[in-house]
């Protein structure tokens, strides 16, 4: 009965609810939350970005790009000329997705290298846009963006909240919030690839001749699930500008989509958990090196290498395989 | 008889090479149809014109009476036509039942959101997928390996197992590109069985294969290429006796 439990598809979700639910008790400040938050948001990018590197196997190295435009846009239609953010973040993800389509069409006919340079060049031209159109963007002094509100009520960090007869931080609210995200971007990612459109992803990824001979639209599945990381990039993006309350072009540059591929190739490439627990660590590790600031990308760096030499499944595959071999059971399914 | 694949005057050129040309020839319903020749002959190149993989030089190229010249394999799959590959191509991220399904994917109807939401609808249509998926490797006698990953698989066991994502699409005619190299003795014959039963079911078989034995064994007809062009065709009987085709197999 057991085992059956940690085998059904339902097993991870419920392992992450969990410990959503229980890290509150280990956070002791604001600042802690502050990291967990980012986590979330970040970790949900992320989710979406490993159905398109993990799964369907293509890489972006321009992912950040999309995380900027929604962000972006949330920030200056809401801020700017006063729109409704929950309206301009869905009115955003179209537009990134339209974006993607159109982008991706063209240059997912590359593989390998070429298809990353093209996706560089991608992500390069739309931060060099966010960074130099200085009147509409605030170019690189950033520009500040107003609290969500979600049905007239504001979300704000600073403030405190009755409800149900408790009071509750702003800053808990958003913790939240972003747990809930992160718990739906998990719900979809994990439907998706436990479904057709999920075997034709990975069949991509596995063998491309092979899934054309049996009638998948290769170019098809992958300008979707190009289209779909886009927006789940650009709806967190989207959020995290309203949650930080002010951005600069950094969330949309190269370093960025870097430390958002590190995220998945260390945590594991094709496991939705397993990017998180990704997310996680790479969220720590700058607070535990804070003293290394400048070294930060030179890190990242020595990470994606070194996990591409000595575990290029990535960390949770890796454990999961050890904890495997350790209790010597029957091999279950990932997650 | 109806001719089901029928192709003339092909041409295919590689730079300066030939791999193929002036080829004509037509493949009726219902047989199995093998085509044999030495090495570099253009067996393999024929194959990838006629599955779309290449795309002709010159020449024609009909599937049911349809011109199927410069449409993409997925298309050619959609009109009933389904192929294996000389080197295994085998999904190796997925289980071995994951890649049979795979070979359903046309037979799906499932939409977008009806996979968001998991709806029954989808859910009915992948049960119906994977039991058909586990009696297709019943079938070619892969049974016993539906929960294993295919990367765990023996190269005798994966070949079945290509045979079996093919079927899983439902063709009309079937694609085996050399499906005995590297097999021994017992699976070659169990092989032989096997394209026996799927030829009975009414599935066309067209062949590329260097096991003299099988070919003679199984073929209605046969098609001998040499360097690109046709030496010969007929059946076996007709086949063995060609001077031309001795002479280009014993160097005479």
């Amino acid at each position: 009965m057991l085992n059956s439990l940690f085998q059904s598809r339902q097993f991870g979700l419920l392992v992450l609810a969990l410990i959503i639910i229980v890290l509150p008790f280990g956070l002791q400040n604001d600042f802690h939350y502050d990291i967990a938050i980012q986590m979330g948001l970040i970790a949900a990018t992320v989710v979406g970005l490993n159905l398109l590197v993990g799964f369907a196997g293509q890489i972006s190295l321009g992912h950040a790009a999309f995380f900027g435009v929604g962000a972006y846009m949330s920030a200056i239609l809401t801020g700017t000329y006063g729109w409704s953010p929950i309206p301009v973040l869905l009115f955003a993800a179209v537009v990134v997705g339209i974006i993607a389509f159109v982008v991706g069409r063209p240059i997912l006919r590359l593989k390998g290298h070429y298809l990353s340079m093209a996706t560089l060049a991608v992500g390069f031209i739309i931060y060099i846009i966010i960074n130099n159109e200085r009147r509409i963007t605030g170019g690189p002094d950033g520009i500040s963006v107003p609290s969500l509100s979600i049905f007239g009520a504001e979300l704000n960090v600073f403030n405190d909240y009755q409800i149900l007869g408790m009071t509750l931080s702003g800053t808990f609210l958003w913790y939240v919030l972003a747990g809930v995200l992160l718990l739906l971007a998990v719900w979809i990612a994990q439907n998706i690839i436990d479904s057709p459109i999920g075997r034709a992803l990975r069949s991509v990824h596995g063998s491309e001749v092979a899934a054309r001979v049996v009638g998948v639209d290769t170019a098809r599945f992958k300008s979707l699930v190009f289209v779909i990381s886009a927006v789940y990039a650009s709806i967190m993006g989207s959020f995290y500008a309203h949650y930080t309350g002010f951005i600069t072009p950094q969330i949309a540059s190269f370093e960025h989509s870097i430390v958002l591929i590190t995220m998945v190739v260390l945590g594991g490439m094709a496991s939705t958990l397993g990017v998180i627990l990704g997310v996680v660590v790479l969220k720590l590790l700058p607070q535990v090196l804070a003293d290394f600031q400048e070294l930060e990308m030179m890190m990242f760096g020595l990470i994606l290498m070194l996990t591409m030499i000595f575990m290029p499944k990535g960390l949770l595959p890796t454990l999961q395989g050890l904890a495997r071999k350790y209790l010597r059971k029957k091999p279950e399914e990932g997650v | 008889m109806s001719a089901l694949i029928e192709v003339t005057g092909l041409d295919k050129a590689f730079g300066g090479v030939n791999a193929v040309e002036g080829l004509s020839f037509s493949v009726n319903a219902g047989q199995v149809y093998s085509v044999i020749g030495p090495n570099g002959a253009g067996k393999t190149t024929l194959f990838n014109l006629i599955t779309g993989i290449y795309t002709p030089t010159k020449g024609e190229i009909k599937l049911r009476g349809e011109s199927v010249v410069g449409l993409e394999p997925n298309q050619l799959a959609e009109r009933g036509m389904c192929r294996t590959f000389q080197n295994l191509q085998i999904c190796m991220n997925m289980t071995a039942l994951e890649n049979v399904m795979l070979g359903r994917h046309l037979q799906l109807k499932s939409n977008f959101l009806s996979t968001l939401f998991r709806l029954p609808s989808m859910l009915r249509d992948e049960a119906a997928c994977r039991e058909r998926a586990i009696e297709l490797m019943e079938f070619v006698g892969c049974g016993q390996y539906v929960n294993t990953e295919a990367s765990a698989m023996s190269y005798g066991a994966l070949k079945r197992l290509e045979i079996a994502r093919a079927l899983a699409a439902d063709p009309k005619v079937i694609l085996l590109d050399e499906p005995a190299a590297g097999l021994n003795g017992t699976e070659t014959a169990a092989l032989e069985d096997l394209i026996r039963k799927v030829a009975q079911q009414g599935i066309t078989v067209v062949l590329v294969e260097h096991d003299m034995k099988l070919v003679m064994g199984i073929s209605d007809y046969l098609l001998v290429l040499n360097y690109g062009r046709k030496l010969a065709e007929g059946t076996p009987e007709q086949i063995r006796n060609n001077p031309d085709v001795i002479a280009a197999y014993l160097g005479g």
